[in-house]
C-alpha cells in the first residue's frame, strides 16, 4: 500500500521551514497564486468537495458539505475562523503543524478565505500555546510582506486579512459555537443549535469554522485536485490523517498516515509506533482522543465481523459503541497491562468535570457525580452498585446536553465498564489489594 | 391582514393544535394546555434569550415535518426548538422522554441542598414542582454537595448560591432590564456560580426582578426574609399609580399586614409586567395600594390551602376530639405521688443523669 504519500508533512524535515523564503523555494504559497489568478471561490468549493476530506476536529464532517452550507446574504460579511484550540487529551497534532509549519496553515487559510469569500479570518490558538502564537504573527507579517495577504493580494483585488486570537484556556472553546462566544469576547459557553454557524456565527454572521489540520489539507486539494485527492485513503475516508500517538508504545509522536493502514501494521511496524514497550502487552487503545470510547486489545485489531481492522472512520467506528470507537481528533493512546483501566477513567472524568462549562444540567452535576463515585472505586470505597450506577448516569447525560462535551465524558466511563466490568468489579471486591501502589489487575484478557 | 403568517399543524401527545409559523414546541404546548406542557426550569418567555440550559423540556420528536417525517436522532429542547409543520412531538407519553426528565431532576437536586424547611421559595418553587412532578423519590447521590461561601450582593436581595441551579435567568434580567449587569456567571462546571465582580452590589431600580425570576430560593427578598411560609400569606392583586413601572403586582397579606410585594405571575410562573424597586421593597402599607381583588391561585397550589382559611378551624377541631376520645384510654393505675427523693433514687434516673454526663462531656472537649 502507497503509505508514503505524505500531503502535510512532506517539506516538514527541511531546515528553516518556518521561514517564509524556504517554504516559498519549497513550493509554498502556488496554491494562493493558482487560486487567486486561475480559479473562482466556486470552483475552488467544488475541488474540495470532490475531494471529500473530512473535518479532522474529530467528527468527521465532510468539509466541502459544510463549507457550501455558507449562507450568503447580501451586504452581510462572512467569516472564517481556524479552531486551533486544540485541547484534548492525547491529541497534540496541530501544535506540531503549527509550531513547524505556520507557512502551510497561512496558506490554506488565505486559500479557504477566498473560496469562501471572507475577508477577515481569525485563529483561535489555544491559550497555553503563546510561542505558536507568536511563531504564527511572524509568519503572518512575513506573507503580508511578500504580498500574500493584506489589500489586494497579487493584484486581484481581494483582501483578507488574518488575526491570531489566543484563547483563554478552556476545553470547551474546541467547540465550535463556544469558540464564537470566546471570540466575540463573551463567556464561552456553546450556543443551542439550530441556527448553526453556517447561518449565524461569529457576530451573527456566516461563519465556517475548521479544524487546522483540515485547512492545511487545502493548497494541495487547490495543486493537485480534489479528484488526485480523493484517490488516496479508502472508502469514505480519503486523505492522510496526522495521528498524535502516546502512551506504552516505543516510538510516539505524530505520524502522517494515508487513511486506511492497517492498524496491526501502525502499531506494530518499526516505521510508525513499533510495538509496545519491551516486555509487556498491549492491553487496551483509546484510539481518537480522550473522549472516543476505549477498546480492549482483543477487540482492536479485529472488527465485529472478524476482518483487520483499518485506521479510518468507518473501520475504527465498525458494529457501533459496542464493538468500536471513533477516529475522532487522531489522539492515539496506547496502554500496555500495567494500565489501571479503573485509574485512567478517573483521570478522564476528573479531566470532564474541570472543564465542563456549567451551562447545561446534566453535563455540569453529571461530570461531577461521575467523578467522584470514580474516585471512591478507585480509592477503594466503592460498592457494587456503583457500577450500574455510572452505567445510567452516563446514559442520563449522552445525547441530552448542548454541546458534544456531555457526550464525550460519557462515552470513556460506558465503554471501560462495558469493556472491563470485571476489573471494576475487582477494584471493588478487594479493596486493600487496588489500592495499593502499582496494584494492577491482572485477570483481563491481553493479547501477545 | 399584511404579513400574514401561515398557520401550521403540530401535534403534541396526540393533541393537534395549529400555531403560526415559527412558534416553539413549547409554546405551542402550552397553547394546548397544562396537561402536555413540557416543564421549564431555565425558559423564560419574557427573557430574550433563555431557554436551553436545564433539559428539562427535553421532548421526543418522532416526526420532523410533513415534507420529512424522520424523527430526530436525538431528544431536544422543546424551548429552542422550532415546530414544523407536520410534526409529532411526544411528550409525557414517550417513556424515554420521562426516564430523561427523572434524569434532569436527579442532576439538579444532587448539590442542591434541600432545605425547603428553612426555605423562604419553599411553595412556590419550580425546583419542588418539577422534582414532585417529574422526580423519583429517592436519591443515589452519597457524595458530599459542594458549597459556597455566602456571599453579600445586594441590600435587598440575598443570595444563596447553594440552591442556585445556574438557570442563568437573573443574568438575562440584568441584561435586558437594567442599564448595567454587575453580576453574571463566574467558574465553570458545577463550581460555576452567580457572583458580582469584586464585591460589587447590584443597584439599579430594576434589580430586585431577579427574585421574581429567580425558580429557586436562591435570590430572595431581605425585606421578607423569615417573615412567614409563603402558604400562610394570601396574595391579592393590586396597583398603584406608579411613574417607573407599570405599578400592577401582587400584594402578599399575612392578616392584615402586607409582608411583600411581587410582580404578577401566570399560569406558567412567568412575569406579567416587571416591576420597580420602590414598588417591591418600599410600599409596604395597605394605603399605598388600590386593592383589585384575590389574585387568581391554582387549586393545587399549597398557597391555595390556606388562602380562604377554610381548613384553619378543621384542625384544632379534629385534635381536641383525637384527645377527647383517647382521654380515656389512659392509665390511671400509675403512682403520680412520688416524692423527688424516690424518683432520685430509681434506675431510669441514674441511667438518664449518666446519659447527660457523657453528652456534655464531650461538648466540653469539642469546645
Amino acid at each position: 500500500m502507497a503509505n508514503d504519500i505524505k500531503i502535510l508533512t512532506e517539506h516538514i524535515n527541511i531546515p528553516g521551514i518556518e521561514t517564509f523564503e524556504v517554504y516559498r523555494k519549497a513550493g509554498g504559497y502556488n496554491a494562493v497564486e493558482k487560486a487567486i489568478k486561475k480559479m473562482s471561490p466556486e470552483e475552488i468549493v467544488e475541488e474540495v468537495k470532490k475531494s471529500g476530506i473530512r473535518g479532522r476536529g474529530g467528527a468527521g464532517f465532510p468539509m466541502g458539505m459544510k463549507w457550501s452550507f455558507l449562507a450568503k446574504p447580501e451586504g452581510v460579511p462572512r467569516y472564517l475562523v481556524c479552531n486551533a484550540d486544540e485541547s484534548e487529551p492525547g491529541t497534540f497534532k496541530d501544535h506540531y503543524l503549527m509550531k513547524n509549519l505556520p507557512h502551510l496553515l497561512i496558506e490554506g487559510m488565505i486559500v479557504s478565505s477566498f473560496a469562501l469569500g471572507a475577508n477577515k479570518s481569525f485563529i483561535y490558538v489555544r491559550g497555553e500555546l503563546m510561542y505558536v502564537v507568536r511563531i504564527l504573527e511572524k509568519a503572518i507579517e512575513e506573507a503580508k510582506a511578500a504580498g500574500f495577504l493584506g489589500k489586494n493580494i497579487l493584484g486581484s483585488g481581494y483582501d483578507l486579512e488574518l488575526v491570531v486570537q489566543p484563547g483563554g484556556g478552556a476545553y470547551i472553546c474546541g467547540e465550535e459555537t463556544a469558540l464564537l462566544e470566546s471570540l466575540e469576547g463573551k463567556r464561552g459557553n456553546p450556543r443551542n443549535k439550530p441556527p448553526f454557524p453556517a447561518v449565524k456565527g461569529l457576530y451573527q454572521s456566516p461563519t465556517v469554522v475548521n479544524n487546522v489540520e483540515s485547512i492545511a489539507n487545502t493548497p494541495w486539494v487547490i495543486n493537485h485536485g480534489g479528484e488526485e485527492y480523493a484517490k488516496i485513503g479508502i472508502g469514505r475516508s480519503t486523505g492522510t490523517k496526522l495521528i498524535s500517538a502516546s502512551g506504552h508504545i516505543k516510538n510516539p509522536g505524530v505520524y502522517e498516515i494515508t487513511l486506511g493502514l492497517p492498524v496491526d501494521e501502525f502499531m506494530n511496524s518499526d516505521q510508525y509506533l513499533g510495538g509496545i514497550r519491551d516486555g509487556h502487552y498491549l492491553k487496551a487503545v483509546v484510539a481518537g482522543g480522550s473522549s472516543v470510547p476505549i477498546l480492549p486489545a482483543n477487540l482492536f485489531y479485529k472488527t465485529a465481523n472478524g476482518e483487520d481492522r483499518l485506521m479510518s472512520y468507518e473501520s475504527l467506528s465498525d458494529g457501533g459503541f459496542p464493538t468500536g470507537t471513533m477516529l475522532g481528533s487522531g489522539g492515539f493512546i496506547a496502554m500496555d497491562e500495567t494500565t489501571c483501566i479503573v485509574r485512567n477513567t478517573w483521570n478522564f472524568s476528573r479531566f470532564y468535570h474541570h472543564e465542563s462549562c456549567g451551562q447545561c444540567s446534566p453535563c455540569r452535576e453529571g461530570t461531577g457525580w461521575m467523578e467522584k463515585v470514580l474516585h471512591r472505586i478507585e480509592h477503594g470505597h466503592g460498592t457494587m452498585s456503583d457500577i450500574d450506577l455510572l452505567v445510567d448516569v452516563a446514559k442520563k447525560i449522552e445525547g441530552n446536553t448542548i454541546c458534544p462535551l456531555g457526550d464525550a465524558a460519557a462515552w470513556p466511563v460506558a465503554s471501560a465498564i462495558r469493556h472491563f466490568r470485571d476489573e471494576f468489579e475487582w477494584h471493588i471486591k478487594h479493596p486493600n489489594e487496588a489500592t495499593k501502589l502499582g496494584a494492577v489487575y491482572m485477570g483481563a484478557e491481553i493479547l501477545a | 391582514m399584511e404579513n400574514e403568517v401561515p398557520l401550521i399543524k403540530v401535534t403534541i401527545d396526540g393533541q393537534e393544535i395549529r400555531v403560526p409559523a415559527g412558534t416553539t414546541i413549547m409554546e405551542a404546548a402550552r397553547q394546548i394546555g397544562p396537561s402536555v406542557a413540557p416543564p421549564a426550569m431555565c425558559y423564560y418567555k419574557p427573557l430574550q434569550g433563555s431557554g436551553g440550559k436545564c433539559r428539562a423540556c427535553l421532548v421526543k420528536v418522532s416526526a420532523g415535518s410533513e415534507k420529512d417525517p424522520r424523527p430526530m436522532p436525538k431528544l431536544v429542547a422543546s424551548c429552542i426548538t422550532g415546530a414544523q409543520d407536520g410534526m409529532v412531538v411526544e411528550n409525557f407519553t414517550s417513556p424515554e422522554v420521562v426516564e430523561a426528565r427523572k434524569g434532569v431532576v436527579e442532576f439538579l437536586l444532587i448539590n442542591h441542598p434541600l432545605d425547603c424547611p428553612v426555605c423562604d421559595q419553599a411553595g412556590e418553587c419550580h425546583l419542588q414542582d418539577f422534582a414532585f412532578e417529574n422526580g423519583v423519590g429517592e436519591k443515589r447521590f452519597v457524595e458530599e454537595k459542594r458549597t459556597f461561601e455566602p456571599e453579600d450582593i445586594g441590600d435587598k436581595v440575598q443570595l444563596h448560591m447553594n440552591r442556585c441551579i445556574l438557570c442563568y435567568r437573573c443574568v438575562y434580567t440584568a441584561n435586558q432590564l437594567t442599564e448595567k449587569r454587575v453580576h453574571g456567571v463566574m467558574g465553570r462546571g458545577d463550581h460555576a456560580q452567580i457572583s458580582t465582580y469584586i464585591k460589587n452590589s447590584l443597584e439599579s431600580d430594576f434589580y430586585g426582578n431577579v427574585i421574581d425570576v429567580c425558580p429557586v430560593g436562591a435570590l430572595t427578598d431581605k425585606t421578607y426574609r423569615f417573615k412567614s411560609r409563603v402558604w400562610f400569606s394570601k396574595p391579592v392583586d393590586a396597583h398603584c399609580d406608579c411613574e417607573k413601572c407599570s405599578g400592577k403586582v401582587q400584594v402578599w397579606y399575612k392578616g392584615d399586614e402586607v409582608i411583600r410585594v411581587t410582580a404578577r405571575k401566570n399560569q406558567w410562573g412567568e412575569v406579567e409586567d416587571f416591576i420597580c424597586n420602590t414598588c417591591r421593597f418600599d410600599r409596604k402599607k395597605t394605603s399605598d395600594w388600590v386593592i383589585e381583588g384575590p389574585s387568581k391561585v391554582a387549586r393545587n397550589s399549597v398557597i391555595a390551602q390556606n388562602k380562604y382559611g377554610l381548613n384553619q378551624g378543621k384542625k384544632p377541631e379534629f385534635a381536641l376530639n383525637y384527645a377527647a376520645t383517647n382521654f380515656k384510654g389512659i392509665d390511671d393505675a400509675r403512682d403520680y405521688n412520688q416524692n423527688l427523693d424516690q424518683i432520685k433514687k430509681s434506675e431510669d434516673y441514674k441511667a438518664l443523669m449518666q446519659k447527660n454526663d457523657k453528652f456534655f462531656s464531650k461538648e466540653k472537649s469539642l469546645k
